[in-house]
């Protein structure tokens, strides 16, 4: 009998420590980002590194601002949620109110597709089409700026957008919607004055969720977006956060990859912002 | 009568979702067809069952398939046993409901992490501070902690449908704990397991910044012991390199149609077995 109870109390803690093992993975990537991503701005200095307008790191005398890539990271993500939300929202309420079944069930499959494809596909096709037609649609010396990234970014998010503002309109309670056609009024006023601010905790979880999909994205935009530490202009050539990282990680040594360690600290404070909000816009759904 | 007003607003709005909608449609198949007429045609058996060869300037793509094949086994088969687990603890044992905030709340974080993130960390502690160094090995650990939190969430959401009852049942009959969660958790799950091994795969097979500074990117020919402590390129990353690096576009395109239809597949296997599960539930 008393062997038995051990025998439980051991499987219970196995199980506690495989219940525990994702808060430790969070720990384990916060504590290696932070020890690893504190020296270089200690060094730098906090202000010359988050507000320094040049990023020089192979230079002689090397320079390390990282403003460009933040402005780039925000610009790009503000222009692909300008672009992606829009096209997302009116495509998720056509779908689940008004377009009939086949349509419906074609378009989930194409939405799903749209989230599967990897990303380094989005880059190839990116950097075959959609560069050189922007180069001769704007006529400028090359494509690949911060202009395609947000193409290329805003289609990524789409799915995101799609199937979570899908998943909470269709969690709108029937009755509301039959209220407002038996006060008159047609379907299409109900869906978008009815259902969809019913919806909007669902709706804003998608936008930000599409936010944490477009700041965290990589390779697809390195593929696009020329990689040249500017500041960000629309039409130039630009590096984002992400790529920043993923450009210099495989050659770089000492206070460079220390300061490439920097650059992800900062990247996953923006992560956890986002995260945050998102939690609290999912948490008010749930109610 | 409807107001010239209300007339236009439900216009307006009509044409938006019409147009959105045929956007998405549009970008869908324009992806897709685009991949296949460039990309098949590029398809040989030579590509797939060779390696690059400098001395001929041969490009064959075999080593990539089978890294990515070594990298989906070694991860599925670590992640499986600690996913489950966790969600057996989170839905069976777990009675402190702060514990289970804390743990379904760093789930979710994880899976917001950005996957240049994970590169980072798992460059640091898999290949230098555990001494992995570039290997398939550190890369499918890596993709361990990235896919953790959705075999979890699968698994917890089909352990919620085994009733209460049944526990209840075996709980009354005199068995353990753990003899109930073997013989009637444990079969419960099953369908979960499957739906979050699918999406794990998709997920495995369409990352590459994570594996690029983990796995490396070497095409070398290997058994899966050897492979998997030495660097290698997985499909995605080849084709990175192939068209980032080495403007092989042809080949790019060839990988791009491969993991095209992979990914085709992996949705409809998973449509498939969702909708099968569905069907069992409901009887």
């Amino acid at each position: 009998m008393k062997k038995n109870k051990m025998i439980e109390r051991a499987i219970h803690g196995v199980f506690l420590i495989l219940g525990l093992l994702t808060v430790g993975c969070v720990l384990l990537i916060t504590v290696y980002l932070v020890i690893s991503g504190i020296p270089a701005i200690t060094e730098i200095g906090i202000f010359d590194f988050l507000f320094g307008k040049k990023w020089a790191s192979t230079a002689a005398e090397p320079s390390y601002g990282i403003l460009p890539f933040i402005l780039t990271s925000v610009y790009g993500t503000a222009g692909a949620i300008l672009i992606g939300v829009p096209i997302g929202f009116f495509t998720a309420v056509y779908l689940s109110k008004i377009a009939n079944p086949k349509i419906k069930a074609f378009m989930e499959g194409a939405v799903s597709l749209l989230a599967g494809i990897p990303s380094v596909v989005y880059g190839l096709v990116g950097m075959l089409v959609l560069v050189p037609s922007v180069r001769e649609i704007f006529d400028i010396p090359d494509g690949a700026s911060l202009f395609s990234a947000i193409i290329v970014l805003a289609i990524m998010i789409l799915p995101s957008i799609i199937k979570v503002s899908m998943t909470a309109l269709e969690a709108v309670p029937k009755e509301y919607e039959d209220a407002s056609l038996a006060l008159g009024a047609t379907p299409v006023e109900t869906y978008f004055r009815v259902s969809v601010p019913a919806a909007k905790s669902g709706i804003a979880a998608a936008v930000v969720l599409g936010v944490g999909r477009a700041i965290g994205e990589a390779m697809a935009v390195m593929m696009v977006s020329g990689n040249v530490p500017n500041m960000p202009s629309l039409f130039q050539s630009v590096r984002f956060l992400t790529t920043a990282v993923a450009s210099e990680m495989s050659y770089s040594s000492g206070l460079q990859q220390q300061a490439l360690f920097s650059i992800a600290l900062v990247l996953f404070l923006f992560i956890m912002l986002i995260n945050a909000t998102l939690n609290f816009f999912l948490k008010r759904e749930k109610d | 009568m409807l107001s010239k007003k209300r007339k236009a607003y439900i216009g307006g709005m009509k044409a938006a979702m019409y147009i959105s909608t045929g956007i998405t449609a549009v970008f869908v198949i324009f992806l897709v067809a685009y991949v296949f007429i460039k990309g098949i045609p590029n398809i040989s058996w030579e590509l797939l069952s060779t390696k690059p060869s400098y001395i001929s300037g041969n490009i064959g793509i075999l080593p990539d398939i089978l890294n990515t094949i070594y990298i989906v086994l070694t991860t599925l088969i670590v992640v499986i046993p600690l996913g489950v687990g966790a969600a057996i603890y989170l839905t069976e044992y777990a009675k402190n409901k702060k514990i289970v905030g804390i743990i379904e709340y760093a789930a979710e974080t994880l899976s917001g992490i950005p996957s240049i993130i994970y590169g980072s960390v798992g460059m640091l502690f898999f290949c230098e501070f555990l001494g992995f160094r570039k290997s398939l090995l550190a890369g499918a650990m890596t993709l361990v902690i990235m896919n953790l939190p959705t075999v979890m969430r699968t698994t917890q959401e089909s352990l919620k449908t085994v009733p209460q009852s049944y526990r209840d049942g075996a709980f009354g009959l005199g068995a353990g704990k753990w003899r109930v969660i073997r013989k009637v958790v444990l079969p419960g799950c099953v369908d979960g397991v499957i739906t979050g091994c699918i999406l794990s795969v998709g997920r495995i097979l369409g990352e590459s910044a994570a594996l690029l500074f983990t796995a490396g990117f070497a095409h070398a020919l290997n058994g899966i012991i050897d492979g998997l402590s030495s660097p290698g390129a997985s499909l995605t990353v080849a084709l990175y390199v192939y068209a980032k690096e080495q403007g092989e576009f042809g080949i790019a395109f060839a990988i791009a149609a491969i993991l095209m239809i992979l990914t085709l597949l992996i949705n409809l296997s998973a449509a498939l077995v969702s909708r099968y599960f569905m069907k069992k539930r409901k009887f």
